[in-house]
């Protein structure tokens, strides 16, 4: 039984037909990368699985269980972390206030700060910078804290949209050796990128959307070779 | 590219500079006025001296600050709310009613058995306890029926809705109770002034002033301090990706509305307490003076909305004495204008206005654009 698996998903923004019968696996303990032009439907596939999106047709299933007709805080317990497009930190709490608020929906103090430590040891940066005012963060800093914020609610699943987005390549490096750290302790990872050619290498397999339609799947080696994938995504 | 001066130039820009000077000019000249009491013309500076002692103006402060905590009580309503719904709760200053008004009856029996007087801080304790738990009651019938239903409806939806619970609370206390106007009972302790390091400090103001920051420094504890308060803060940042934390965005926005709630109805007993009369419509003038204060502060900023609470209360109180009493108009009143305090209302929207205008953001709040609005 995969760990997420969405069947023929169709989602509608009013009138407009934004997915059109999306289906997906993602193993448990893969790295599955997402990847395609803007506007082709990676973020709202990604905010469908969390609930902030209604299929109008279609399952969403984690584990076996239906969760699409589930409220995003609630799908939050089952397991789904979700760094959000654009990071969306808040800005006017502090570091640990950000953190603690990824752990809003657990109870058992022992493993929040298990967590904690977790994060801070993927990221010590955020530790010396854990009272600081979110909004003062640097953007690398930021999508950090907004990776370890859906880290606190110990996901079994991480949806990560755009963890490179607007950051200076050194710096997208970094997040991805961690994304591999973190998927090697444990968590399973589905990430959408602009960036194909890093996506490719810490993800197992991929899935290449185009206009709301899964135009191409398979191994991330297979997809690396694809000459459309090359020219379009690869620049080359 | 720099524009040059005169492409900056605007027949509303001119307008508004103009407007500011002028409320500038009026301020200047009417406290100048006030300071030279008994000067026989306007252009002859005889003495840096007003007509009252500092006495006056000490007494003028303490009731600003006591009205202006009763007003910071109901704008934290306000803004919270505005702070993660982007909408203001026009039916708040009606909470504030309703808290007082049924309270009124609580303490008139208290006041019929005595208990009142034999127990004054249990008494007073009980009274504010049920105003605090019916405002908060209705703020959550509120957002339940009237609220909640709308809230993917365009912004204008949910204000209009606002208008009408407002009308609807005003109108079901009036059909129930009467459209007269109901004597809160007196505590007689609470009578009288207290000798406060020396100055006569009339004793409701100071219970008012009390109770008041002590509601305020356990509210601004609760939204800074717990998990609770923090999710609060979150959801009024982001609201969807505070539903990505996990966090139960319809129960936030319940909580918030009854926390305004009960701050708004102890403010209702403080309020009655220094007025000593409650009435159905007893809640539209404190009800808009507090949005005034919540926006004067930055509206979705709580600490702005205390601040701007007890500003507001101070200007309006010590504003007419101050500014209008001595802004002799040659001609007109040359002797300054009579009767000013009847334009302590005109001064505190004078002010909303002008915030609206120079500073839509408030004392504390960022600018709009930032936000989402």
């Amino acid at each position: 039984m995969a760990l997420l698996e969405l069947e023929n998903v169709h989602v509608y923004y009013g009138n407009i037909h934004a997915l059109k019968g999306i289906s997906i696996q993602v193993e448990e303990g893969e790295v599955v990368a997402m990847l395609g032009a803007n506007g082709a439907g990676k973020t709202t596939t990604l905010r469908t699985i969390s609930g902030l999106l209604r299929p109008r047709e279609g399952r969403v299933h984690l584990r076996g269980e239906s969760i699409d007709t589930m409220p995003p805080h609630v799908i939050v317990h089952k397991g789904v972390g979700h760094a959000p497009e654009g990071r969306r930190i808040f800005a006017r709490l502090t570091v640990e206030e950000n953190l603690m608020m990824g752990a809003y929906a657990r109870a058992d103090p022992h493993g929040i700060k298990e967590d904690l430590d977790r994060v801070f040891a993927l990221f010590p940066r955020l530790k010396e910078r854990i009272s600081q005012v979110a909004g003062t963060l640097s953007g690398g800093e930021q999508q950090m804290l907004a990776i370890g914020r859906a880290l606190m609610a110990r996901p079994r699943i991480l949806l990560l949209d755009e963890p490179s987005m607007g950051l200076a390549p050194v710096l997208v490096e970094q997040i991805f050796e961690t994304l591999k750290t973190i998927n090697t302790q444990g968590t399973t990872i589905l990430l959408v990128e602009q960036n194909a050619y890093m996506a490719l290498t810490i993800a197992a397999r991929g899935y290449v959307l185009q206009t709301g339609e899964i135009a191409l799947s398979g191994k991330a080696a297979e997809l690396q070779a694809n000459e459309e994938v090359r020219r379009a995504y690869l620049g080359g | 590219m720099q524009r040059s001066f005169l492409q900056r130039f605007s027949i509303v820009g001119l307008y508004l500079w103009g407007f500011r000077i002028s409320v500038l000019l009026i301020v200047v000249w009417g406290s100048f006025g006030t300071f030279q009491a008994g000067c026989p013309s306007v252009f002859t500076l005889c003495a840096f001296k007003s007509r009252y002692s500092a006495d006056v103006w000490l007494d003028l402060l303490v009731y600003g600050l006591s009205q202006g905590s009763v007003y910071a009580l109901i704008a934290l309503g306000y803004t919270m709310v505005y702070g993660i719904l982007r909408m203001i709760n026009f039916a708040h200053g009606d909470v504030f009613m309703a808290g007082a008004y049924t309270a009124y009856y609580l303490a008139a029996a208290f006041g019929r058995a005595g208990f009142l007087n034999r127990h004054p801080l249990l008494s007073l304790a009980a009274v504010l306890a049920l105003a605090m738990i019916t405002a908060m009651s209705i703020a959550l019938v509120l957002e339940r029926v009237a609220y909640r239903p709308l809230r993917r409806a365009p912004r204008l939806i949910p204000l209009i809705s606002a208008i009408g619970a407002s009308f609807f609370i005003e109108y079901a206390f009036r059909g129930f109770f009467g459209s007269g106007f109901q004597a809160y009972p007196e505590w007689q302790i609470f009578k009288g002034e207290w000798a406060i390091a020396g100055v006569g400090i009339l004793r409701t103001q100071a219970v008012v002033i009390v109770a008041a920051v002590a509601l305020m420094v356990v509210l601004y504890g609760f939204v800074m301090r717990t998990k609770t308060g923090t999710a609060m803060r979150a959801v009024s940042e982001d609201l969807e990706v505070a539903s990505l934390m996990g966090i139960d965005v319809d129960r936030v926005i319940v909580i918030t509305f009854g926390i305004g709630g009960a701050a708004a109805g102890a403010a209702g007993v403080l309020y009655a307490l220094v007025f000593k009369q409650v009435h159905f419509f007893m809640g539209f003038f404190p009800g808009i003076k507090a949005f005034t204060a919540a926006v004067l502060g930055g509206i979705g900023n709580i600490p702005g909305a205390m601040l701007g609470g007890v500003f507001l209360g101070i200007f309006e109180s010590m504003g007419p004495i101050l500014i209008l009493e001595g802004l002799r108009v040659p001609g007109i009143y040359p002797g300054g204008i009579p009767a000013p305090y009847q334009l302590k209302d005109v001064i505190a929207f004078t002010m909303l206005v002008m915030v609206l205008i120079f500073r839509p953001s408030g004392i504390l709040g960022e600018r709009l654009a930032t936000k989402k609005a």
